[in-house]
């Protein structure tokens, strides 16, 4: 009964209940935006064209996709969010780019995959009740978090912690930057050394790859689906429960407390007996177990990772986290789903909407675009209170 | 010690030194004569340069051997083995681009991950107007017909050399105005993302106009033409000594090589010239403290600008340099690894030392041409054998092909990026300022050690 008490339920319940309003936020603003400009278009050249490749209108069309790009979307925002908490973190105590976070993403994701792939090769997962499949994913994605967190520990200790107190910020950024081509072909080396090939692909096992109809819709003449596949609420579920942990570790815990105070003012926290230097090897830790779960996620979501796999999901959660506000946890979480959307809703439709000259294939970029228009307009972040540089 | 560094003194100057130089570069020149294909030969001569600089003597007599090796050296030996031609154009080429980069990461302190990006408009600039590409917009990539005009002549090259300047410093002003604000960490990840724009537009720009030809890249690319009568004379000079006539394409190497070291030293002058401007202290006092800069009256974002467009500018012509001397050019060949490649030749040799970029950009290059390329040959030759690792009796024949070192420059730039960050990050050749100011740090940690 004792621990019951101890227990913060608030800050349990905290989050689960943000992540809802901003999911649900960010989906009604950008159909509403899709919808409207759906019919603004209806009766141009675009909704004609429309007309002539899918034989439906504009309209019927946008509302067709939605459904489905909303909960991909969703389910790619969570990725980020859970990448984008490792930037933040580390931002937040040491003030610091952690440019290799997306190769210990990719370190999760390998670590992960190759378990899998060597149960698969022993026979291990054929004829295996779904329980057990779900055992075993749960296994590689502690794998893949185990693996993440040593491979963030190690690049702490060899790579940033020498270079701490340097003049220059852009001495440890430079470092990390390194470390990221290192371990990018790190990776590479060890897969094509041991393995002969350095792509990898997730193995199929389990009813990952089912899809749960909840019914379909009728419009007028066109119906539209609505289900969602089981890796996809994995995905969430998955993402939603570390999210929910973070920041009942951060918010709600004595070595939470630490971290927060490390964050405030290194020096203070030192002379009030916090060990530093533990300290920021946990957060990187915490950031590295996060994103090494995110990349074995990421794997059974998109099935085929390579050691360039980080790149782009890292850049995006960095974009993320930069417009949720850098060091803001909250942020990250609100950040991470916006920008899954946006790119998800821009990547569906701006193909449609401009003619098919500029379409998904630009949709990589598109993250960029917004870092460059959030920094130029709200450095601090949507949710970021206006941080000055410490000296 | 003393006895030691009594004894390099000596070695390094007066008589000595000048016989010690033309030793080296006058061995190595025969060396790289008589054996045209060893890789070691061609290590050591590379080295001559080092002793050249090295040696304390009058800048007369430096500069005279330099233009020597450079104008009559190089090209004969580049013409017996024209694989050491183009080590030596690719040494130039990003000797160039490191200097570039050099005044915005160096000078001013701003770390630029996307600036291959400069490069890639001088070159699409050049790629789009020097090809047939005007006359090929209509019509989706793949399946332009043969035949069509070409929309500019040749020579227009040397115009588009200034063009590309004025491009790409427009598009560096084009970024930096909204980016420069930042700060340095903000500024290096938005530039990152721009460089990547660039590939990502040259990528896709192939419709619904047709203007950079998608993945596949632009090709021929127009080259200026070589008059006949200088071939005949290039070959009525050096054919005697090169032991053959040269062709068209051999002198081509020579000419672009020459016109690269052409901008090197242009823009060794106006780097050396702005570093010692009111320019290059702003540029000093941004980097140390942008706050005191501020406070000093330093006007911020129009310094930081002028840094941008400087360095965008000498990218801009290298590309214009480039997509003529390939005649081909695809958007992969602009990609972050290139940015992250120029970002260490500067970091290993020495941010905001000239000497020191040049020497990055010529270790790193040869590294990377010449000892990964070795390993890889090495290597399979060593699969093609029969021989064997004795005690774990690991034969090499088993060895997994995957495993080309030629491909493992990331590894390579991280590994340098991480050792001198750690270890050096001054660089090899730290710069004056630099030099000053770590021995004035050495002096006050000696103080304070000796006051606790």
């Amino acid at each position: 009964m004792k621990l019951l008490r101890s227990f913060n339920f608030k800050e349990l319940l905290r989050p689960i209940g943000q992540m809802i309003m901003f999911s649900l936020g960010t989906s009604v603003v950008l159909s509403l935006i899709i919808i409207v400009s759906a019919l603004l278009l209806e009766n141009t050249a675009v909704g004609v064209e429309t007309f002539e490749n899918y034989k439906m209108s504009l309209f019927n069309f946008a509302l067709f996709n939605l459904p489905q790009v909303i909960l991909d979307g969703l389910t790619i925002g969570f990725v980020y969010a859970a990448i984008a908490l490792g930037y933040t973190m580390v931002y937040g105590v040491l003030e610091f780019i952690n440019f290799a976070h997306s190769e210990i993403f990719a370190t999760g994701a390998f670590v992960g995959v190759e378990l899998l792939i060597y149960l698969k090769e022993t026979g291990k997962l054929t004829d295996i009740s779904t329980a057990t499949a779900y055992l075993i994913l749960a296994g590689a994605i502690l794998a893949g978090m185990i693996g993440a967190g040593f491979m963030a520990w190690l690049v702490e200790r060899v790579a940033y912690r020498p270079l701490r107190g340097s003049k220059s910020r852009l001495v440890p950024l430079i470092s990390a930057i390194g470390v990221s081509f290192l371990l990018q072909d790190t990776i590479r080396l060890t897969e094509s050394l041991t393995t002969g090939e350095f792509h990898r692909i997730f193995p199929s096992f389990g009813n990952f790859s089912d899809r749960i109809n909840f019914g379909q819709i009728n419009l007028g003449t066109t119906q539209i689906m609505l289900g969602i596949s089981i890796k996809s609420i994995i995905v969430i579920i998955a993402a939603v429960a570390m999210l929910v942990a973070l920041n009942y570790l951060v918010n709600a815990t004595r070595v939470g407390k630490a971290i927060r105070a490390v964050a405030q003012d290194r020096t203070t926290a030192a002379l009030m007996g916090i060990n530093v230097n533990a300290i920021i090897s946990l957060t990187f830790i915490v950031g590295g177990v996060l994103g090494g779960a995110a990349g074995v996620l990421f794997a059974l979501k998109f099935t085929r990772i390579d050691p360039f796999v980080g790149f782009f999901p890292g850049m995006k959660a960095f974009t993320a986290a930069v417009m949720g506000g850098i060091g803001n946890l909250t942020g990250a979480l609100l950040g991470g789903i916006v920008l899954g959307m946006l790119e998800t809703f821009a990547g569906s439709y701006m193909g449609v909407f401009t003619m098919g000259a500029a379409g998904s294939e630009y949709k990589d970029i598109f993250a960029f675009g917004i870092l460059i228009l959030v920094l130029i307009f709200r450095p601090q972040g949507l949710m970021g209170e206006n941080v000055t540089q410490k000296a | 010690m003393s006895n030691l560094s009594q004894f390099l003194k000596k070695l390094t100057t007066g008589k000595i030194a000048i016989f010690l130089t033309l030793a080296h570069v006058l061995s190595a020149t025969l060396w790289v004569y008589y054996a045209p294909l060893s890789r070691v030969a061609f290590f050591y001569f590379i080295t001559a340069f080092f002793t050249l600089y090295a040696m304390s003597t009058s800048k007369l007599f430096k500069f005279s051997v330099a233009m020597v090796i450079a104008l009559v050296v190089v090209p004969i030996i580049g013409i017996r083995n024209i694989f050491y031609l183009e080590i030596i154009f690719q040494m130039s080429v990003f000797s160039a681009l490191a200097l570039g980069l050099n005044i915005v990461v160096g000078f001013a302190g701003l770390l630029d991950l996307g600036y291959v990006a400069f490069y890639a408009v001088g070159a699409y600039l050049w790629a789009f107007f020097g090809s047939q590409q005007y006359y090929v917009m209509p019509y989706p990539a793949g399946t332009a017909p043969a035949g069509l005009p070409f929309l500019l002549p040749g020579n227009a090259f040397f115009l588009f050399l200034f063009l590309g300047i004025i491009a790409a410093a427009i598009t560096g002003i084009i970024l930096g105005l909204p980016v420069l604000r930042l700060r340095g960490d903000y500024l290096a990840i938005v530039t990152l993302g721009f460089g990547e724009v660039i590939r990502v537009l040259a990528n896709n720009m192939d419709k619904p106009v047709n203007i950079t030809n998608g993945p596949q890249g632009i090709t021929p690319i127009q080259r200026p033409t070589i008059p006949q009568f200088a071939i005949d004379s290039f070959n009525a000079i050096f054919g005697g000594i090169t032991g053959k006539q040269a062709t068209l394409a051999e002198i081509y190497n020579v000419f672009f090589y020459l016109l690269a070291l052409l901008v090197i030293i242009i823009i060794i002058l106006v780097a050396n010239r702005l570093n010692d401007s009111k320019i290059g202290r702003a540029w000093a006092a941004i980097r140390d403290d942008e706050t005191a800069a501020i406070a000093m009256g330093i006007p911020l974002v129009k310094m930081k600008l002028t840094a941008f467009a400087i360095g965008a500018s000498f990218a801009g012509v290298m590309g214009v340099l480039l997509a003529s001397f390939r005649t081909f050019i695809s958007p992969e060949t602009f990609n972050f690894m290139q940015s992250i490649g120029v970002l260490t030749m500067v970091i290993l040799g020495g941010a905001g030392s000239i000497q020191g970029v040049i020497l990055g950009a010529v270790v790193v290059v040869l590294l990377n041409l010449q000892v990964l390329q070795g390993l890889s040959l090495y290597l399979s030759q060593l699969r093609q054998s029969d021989a064997v690792i004795p005690i774990i009796n690991f034969a090499w024949k088993d060895l997994s092909n995957q495993l080309d070192p030629s491909k493992y420059q990331k590894l390579l730039f991280g590994f340098l990026l991480i050792v001198m960050m750690i270890f050096r990050p001054g660089g090899l050749i730290p710069m004056e300022r630099k030099k000053r100011e770590l021995l004035l740090e050495e002096s006050e940690e000696t103080k304070s050690g000796a006051s606790q």
